[in-house]
């Protein structure tokens, strides 16, 4: 890499409340490509950085219904097509019987979507990140609040930016350059 | 919560916690040598696993004559056992998704080591319905793979939806454990010091952030997880029922089944993380994490599901008395009174008697008495299905078929060794996870409240 691009820039907040705070007024200068990063979600931090619902209802309500699908159709096509043959007096094909098998196959590709969706739509895994360039940065797996700006944000100004940040309420304002 | 501004709630925690109390607190489990204790335990638990990787060699080797199987009882302990298994993960799964669901805040504290319990569990179960077929190299007939008869397996029987029922329930409770997981193992991974540590703990917690516009992904996906497990959980012990159920033996024969035993594995499973619970926060310190007011909910929920099965027990017997069937009548009359009576009274002890000592707010506070009821009823509950599957096999329709059952060696030493198993995968977990959901944790305190400072003055815990 070379020696130092600089990738964004970083601010510590103090509290749950600050950051939320914090947020609203990133928003509302204008910034696009921020984040805020806590330990665990904040409630209302969705509303406070403007962000949309999270598309993963959409995402995993597909994969049921393939899953589903899947289900009831491999049921269907071995005892109806590849190879019928009566049981116990039954239909060939026993829907009532085809329920529970159905619904499996739809609550395991539900639960492929939901995690291994989350982690597409997040774009992970991603080991390598600017924000990891702060040592600090460490803190906001632990007990530390941050926002950070990337440099790729039209609004983003290093000076600038930085000191925007510290104006809302931020310490330890650091560059993220590597 | 404007309803409830007069109650103020007590708080969860013991201790002064702050978020990085509560991080240091759980990680330096994981992070610190281990002492003798937990070496001396894992040569005990992997002694006995040995035992069990003998026992299905020899199996493999002999055939299933090593067990106690007889002509009337062709479903020995394998079966047992799985269902024992089987119905001890519920509690985890329980723990993790309908309690999320209802906004139970208190699983927090022991979601991630029951949802560890649950994923250990029914890898001991998965185990016996693989070795129990018999010829254990064509259990790939289990599935719906095309094969040299070209034929499929049966989708109408409910031993087939087992396969899917397990087989989907480990899948999705190994994904809710990992996603629950992320969070924690970046913390673990920002606290790591050595490069092994730094890299493994890198590659697992992929690259996580903590940037809400992951976290909003992430909380609407851990939603749907245990949205999707609750139906799933509910399900699967209703058909693991149904593998009764639908034959025409008396005693297996009812409806009531499914619901039956989904509370008696619910009181199972609670009552295995109830014991695993009192000896993790004893021998790791994290009391005022996991404290009485957490095991005093879990031992709610014991009483009630505890009710449930005693219910269910007289109800079996008011149907058959009230059927007019004489062969169902007969089945629970020599339940209670024939060659297995012992086993019988047995499992009414631990699963109706013992749980009532729960009434009582002392009791259901005291340690002790908690741990030693939570062993009993687990007792209780492996007994519940030796009698269902025995005692009715044993003593069918035609009294000259007849035969009494008796494990042999190799079923006690297979059933011990699952044991084994289970507690060895429990301490590596235990060495090397955070067992306690940190972020969750975390997300409780009523520091998390964004509005906190506000309501402060109103509330003491304030929460939502």
């Amino acid at each position: 890499m070379s020696s130092s691009a600089i990738h964004g820039v970083l601010a510590r907040y103090e509290d749950p409340a600050s950051l939320i705070h914090a947020a609203e007024k990133v928003r509302d200068a204008g910034y696009k490509n921020f984040d805020c990063h806590s330990p665990f979600p904040i409630h209302g931090m969705d509303d406070a950085m403007g962000l949309k619902r999270s598309p993963m209802g959409w995402i995993v309500g597909a994969m049921a219904i393939t899953g589903g699908t899947i289900g009831l159709a491999l049921q269907w096509w071995t005892s109806t097509i590849d190879y019928p043959i009566i049981i116990s007096g039954k239909p060939h094909f026993s829907f009532q019987a085809y329920i529970f098998v159905t619904f499996a196959l739809a609550v395991l590709f539900s639960a492929i979507g939901a995690s291994i969706g989350m982690l597409m739509v997040n774009r992970l895994p991603r080991l390598h990140h600017p924000v990891f360039y702060s040592d600090s940065f460490k803190k906001a797996s632990d007990d530390g609040f941050f926002i950070s700006v990337l440099s790729d944000d039209p609004k983003f100004d290093k000076a600038e930016t930085g000191n925007f940040l510290r104006s809302i309420g931020g310490n330890d304002i650091e560059v993220l350059e590597g | 919560m404007k309803s409830s501004e007069a109650y103020v709630e007590e708080p969860l925690l013991g201790g002064t916690q702050t978020f990085g109390s509560i991080s240091s607190s759980v990680s330096k489990i994981a992070e610190q040598k281990v002492g003798p204790l937990w070496y001396a335990a894992i040569t005990a638990s992997g002694s006995l696993t040995l035992l069990l990787f003998v026992s299905i060699g020899y199996l493999v080797w002999e055939g299933v004559g090593i067990w106690g199987l007889n002509n009337p009882v062709s479903w020995g302990w394998a079966i047992i056992n799985f269902v024992f298994w089987v119905g001890i993960g519920h509690a985890g799964t329980l723990i993790s998704a309908i309690l999320f669901l209802l906004r139970q805040k208190w699983r927090t504290s022991i979601n991630r080591f029951a949802e560890a319990m649950t994923l250990f569990a029914v890898s001991c179960a998965l185990i016996f319905p693989g070795i129990h077929v018999g010829r254990m190299w064509v259990a790939y007939y289990l599935f719906p793979l095309p094969n040299q008869m070209s034929m499929w397996p049966n989708f109408r029987s409910p031993l087939l939806w087992d396969v899917f029922a397990v087989g989907t329930y480990f899948t999705v409770s190994l994904l809710f454990w990992y996603v629950g997981l992320i969070p924690d193992l970046a913390t673990m991974r920002d606290r790591a010091k050595t490069k092994l540590r730094k890299f493994v703990l890198g590659i697992f917690s992929v690259g996580w952030r903590g940037g809400n516009r992951q976290w909003k992904h992430y909380e609407l996906a851990y939603l749907i997880l245990a949205g999707v497990s609750t139906p799933l959980v509910l399900s699967v012990h209703s058909v693991v029922a149904t593998d009764f159920a639908v034959s025409i033996l008396p005693g297996w024969h009812t409806t009531i089944f499914p619901p039956y035993f989904v509370a008696g594995a619910i009181f199972s499973g609670f009552a295995m993380v109830m014991t695993l619970a009192i000896i993790v926060r004893k021998i790791f310190h994290v009391e005022d994490l996991i404290t009485v007011r957490h095991l005093e909910r879990m031992n709610k929920i014991m009483l009630l599901t505890g009710m449930m099965v005693g219910y269910a027990y007289s109800m079996e017997f008011f149907i058959a008395w009230y059927s007019g069937n004489i062969y169902e009548q007969f089945v629970f009359i020599n339940r209670a009174t024939g060659p297995y009576a012992w086993a019988y009274w047995t499992m009414i002890t631990c699963n109706v008697v013992v749980p009532q000592l729960f009434w009582f707010k002392k009791l259901r506070n005291h340690i002790v008495v908690m741990f030693i009821a939570s062993i009993l009823i687990n007792v209780g509950m492996w007994f519940e299905r030796f009698v269902i599957v025995v005692s009715s096999l044993a003593n069918d329709f035609l009294p000259s078929s007849w035969d009494y059952y008796s494990p042999t060696f190799w079923d006690i030493s297979t059933f011990v060794g699952s044991f084994g198993l289970f507690f060895t995968l429990f301490l590596l977990f235990v060495r090397f996870v955070p067992i306690i959901a940190m972020s969750e944790v975390k997300g409780v305190l009523p520091e998390a409240d964004p509005h906190h400072g506000a309501h402060h003055a109103e509330k003491g815990g304030a929460h939502e």
